[in-house]
This record gives structure tokens, C-alpha cells and sequence, in this order.
């Protein structure tokens, strides 16, 4: 006989139970995304606004002279990896992982790391990487004020050489359905082409250096947060997607064992009856 | 008087954007008034109030550093934080401004800078609630 109907009886019930959790997670997560994308619409306009300044004012200076922007050659370079906490969310982590990964391999240069994230963190520890820092509790809901403190972090490396470029590594949201890992170089600043309509004269006060200098902390620390906002949203929505396959396959598992067990209670019932009916056949005789 | 375009974005939300008539800021030389069509121009702010004028009216916000950005087409300040007198909570700038007094008494060197910012924000808070009633 294949499996008692008990045992199965048994497996039923703990699938019943693992789907309950993962739709009840899908719900939550659901709930999450509507207010990670709420979020998100609110944000961007406050990063978009502060690359377009910098990107302006970088190219109106007409200058590459000052100590941040000065492209080096990349000895070592700085990856800012964000991942979750919790993980559950598909290839979520994976995919950002891997990304990275293979862009150090590409690079080959010394690479330092600031990870966000237990899940990122659980993985660079276990490889020979250089963990500068670590930041944890922050995904779920972005603050300005981690954006600035990772911000300067990483600027304090650049600043002191002991890094050649700063890269964020996030998971940019294209829709609910589609989430695309991506790696950003945010120092040195490629100087975007300037606008059509010709050169345009600026005033910079008190001065153009100083100016300079107060836009790049902040453009750094805006995509860092822009980075952690996005983030935030696909990981929402990457758990809600794995969290509706893994209560779909529930669903089939347990249509399936259903019928397994059918079919072994039968079997049971049908041995019994041949049981008695040879049974009586030998008292007959 | 003409109508130019304001925005004030910060982290959290798109705060304010609308058509005003002018727009007094505190920026890093002083306090700097922007009328239509003034040059262009990009200077940070200082923690303070920025005060917009429309049609007659005056509407006062406190915003926590940034910068403005004065462009052909539209005005843009980008800040830290930004609340209209009604929104600041008043008691929690009490107690953030009594933190910041007792830190500055205990506390020298790299603190201090920082005690003195936090300090700076929560009497520009204070400042900016009191004037709730010039907005309409």
C-alpha cells in the first residue's frame, strides 16, 4: 500500500497551514506596496529635482576641477548593496546579489562594501568581502536622515581616496509585476550633456565652489535615499508576487493530495472487502 | 504684479507649488526676495522662514536648510523639511530646543556644532508657529 491515508491526512493539513501564512503575507505585503508606492510618487519629485540641479550646476560650471568630481582611475570602488531584512520576497535578494557580484568579478578591482539589509549581509559575510559598514532596519520604511548618514559615510571614503567611485546597488520599480536590479554610479558625476537651449548664465552665491560644495552631499545623499525608496517598493512588491505563486502551489499541492488520498482510502476499503469475502469463502468450504 | 511658478519639494512630499508674486528666502548672503523673470540663480538657504506672497496674501513656512534654484521657467526649493506654522508641533520643538540648551551647557567640541543646528530649527519652529495668524 502506498501512504496510509493518515500520513497524508497529516500533510493536507500542514500545507492548509503554510498557505494560510503565505496569503495572509501576500495581504500584508499588498497593503505594504499601496503605501511603499504612495511613497514613492511622493519622493520623486524631491531626488529627480535634486539630480536635475546638481547635473545642471555641474555642467554650467563648466569645470571638472573640484576634488569629487575628478574621475580616477578605479583602484577600488564602494558598492552600497540594498537588500531586506526578511527576506521571502522571491529573487529579490538573489538577483541584487548576484548583480553585484558579477560587476566586482567584471571590475576586478579591490571593492568595498556598505550593505543594507540582514539579507546581504548574511551573504557578503560568508564571501571574503570588505564590509565597510552595515545597516539594518532601514528598508521598510526609507528616512531621509539613514540616507545621510550612509551619504557621508561614503563620502568620507571618497573623500580620504580610500575609495574611486561610489556605486548603489538597488532594485528599481517598474511596476508591481516587474522589478529590474540595477547598479548606479553616483561619484564621480558624469556630467550630464548640457541643455538645448544653449548655455544659460547662472548665478552662483556666494560662489560657484561653494555652491558645488553644498550640492554634492546632497545629490549624494538623495540617490542614496531615491535608491532606498525604490528599494523599498520592489521588495514589496517581490514578496506579494512570491507570496501568490507560493499560495497557488499550495492550492495544487493540496487538490493533488486530495486525490492521493482518495484514491489510498479506496484502496483500503477494497482490501478490507477482499479480506472478508476470502474470508467467508474459506469458512464455506 | 505677474505670477512666476514656486515649488518646494522636500524628501517627504512635494510640499507647495503654485503661481505666487514673490518669494522672500533666507539664503546663505541674507535674506533674498525673488520677483518674475529675476536671473537665474542657485544659493542654499539657511535654516529659517520663507514667506510667500500672492495676490495680497502672505503665507510664512519654516524649512530646515536646502537650497533655492531660480530658473527661466519656474522656482524650485529643495529642503530638508518644510511645515506651515499650523502644522509644526509646538511642544515637541519645546522639548527638541530644551535638549539642545542642556547639550550646549554640558557638552564641548563636535557635539556643540550639532546642538547648535538642533537649536537653531526648533526656535525657527517656535518663530514660525507664533505666525500662524498671518496666513489666510
Amino acid at each position: 500500500m502506498a501512504k496510509s491515508t493518515r500520513d497524508i491526512k497529516r500533510r493536507i493539513k500542514s500545507i492548509r497551514g503554510t498557505m494560510k501564512i503565505t496569503s495572509a503575507m501576500e495581504l500584508v505585503s499588498s497593503a505594504k506596496l499601496v503605501k511603499a508606492r504612495e511613497r514613492l510618487i511622493r519622493t520623486r519629485p524631491y531626488y529627480y529635482t535634486v539630480h536635475r540641479n546638481f547635473k545642471e550646476t555641474y555642467s554650467a560650471l563648466n569645470k571638472t576641477d573640484h576634488p569629487l568630481l575628478i574621475e580616477r582611475e578605479a583602484h577600488s570602488s564602494l558598492y552600497i548593496v540594498i537588500s531586506d531584512d526578511r527576506g521571502l520576497a522571491g529573487g529579490y535578494n538573489n538577483n541584487i546579489v548576484r548583480l553585484v557580484e558579477d560587476e566586482i568579478q567584471k571590475a576586478g578591482n579591490r571593492a568595498e562594501l556598505i550593505l543594507i539589509g540582514y539579507k546581504a549581509i548574511d551573504y557578503f559575510e560568508k564571501e571574503k568581502y570588505k564590509i565597510v559598514d552595515k545597516f539594518t532596519g532601514i528598508t521598510e520604511e526609507p528616512d531621509f536622515k539613514d540616507a545621510e548618514t550612509i551619504a557621508y559615510r561614503a563620502l568620507d571614503l571618497y573623500e580620504n581616496n580610500w575609495v574611486d567611485e561610489i556605486n548603489v546597488a538597488f532594485t528599481r520599480f517598474i511596476n508591481n509585476m516587474h522589478q529590474e536590479p540595477s547598479i548606479v554610479r553616483i561619484l564621480p558625476a558624469e556630467a550630464s550633456v548640457p541643455a538645448s537651449n544653449g548655455k544659460q548664465l547662472i548665478e552662483f552665491e556666494p560662489s560657484p565652489e561653494a555652491v558645488l560644495d553644498y550640492l554634492i552631499p546632497k545629490y549624494v545623499s538623495s540617490s542614496i535615499y531615491g535608491a532606498l525608496v525604490e528599494a523599498s517598493c520592489s521588495e514589496q512588491a517581490a514578496r506579494t508576487n512570491a507570496m501568490g505563486i507560493a499560495t497557488e502551489n499550495a492550492k495544487e499541492m493540496i487538490e493533488e493530495l486530495i486525490i492521493t488520498y482518495n484514491r489510498a482510502r479506496q484502496t483500503a476499503i477494497t482490501t478490507e472487502i477482499t479480506e472478508i469475502v476470502s474470508g467467508t469463502e474459506v469458512l464455506n468450504i | 504684479m505677474s505670477h512666476f511658478n514656486l515649488t518646494i519639494v522636500t524628501p517627504e512630499r512635494c510640499f507647495f507649488t503654485d503661481e505666487v508674486d514673490m518669494v522672500i528666502v533666507n539664503a546663505a548672503e541674507g535674506e533674498m526676495a525673488v520677483l518674475k523673470n529675476r536671473a537665474p540663480i542657485i544659493t542654499p538657504l539657511k535654516t529659517g522662514k520663507i514667506r510667500i506672497f500672492n495676490d495680497g496674501g502672505e503665507r510664512v513656512a519654516a524649512v530646515v536648510d536646502g537650497y533655492i534654484n531660480v530658473g527661466v521657467h519656474s522656482t524650485i526649493v529643495v529642503t530638508n523639511a518644510a511645515e506651515w506654522p499650523e502644522e509644526i508641533d509646538v511642544e515637541r520643538a519645546l522639548e527638541a530646543k530644551k535638549r539642545a540648551e542642556e547639550s550646549l551647557k554640558r557638552d564641548k567640541g563636535k557635539d556643540i556644532v550639532q546642538a547648535q543646528l538642533a537649536l537653531r530649527r526648533a526656535l525657527n519652529r517656535l518663530e514660525v508657529a507664533k505666525m500662524s495668524k498671518y496666513n489666510d
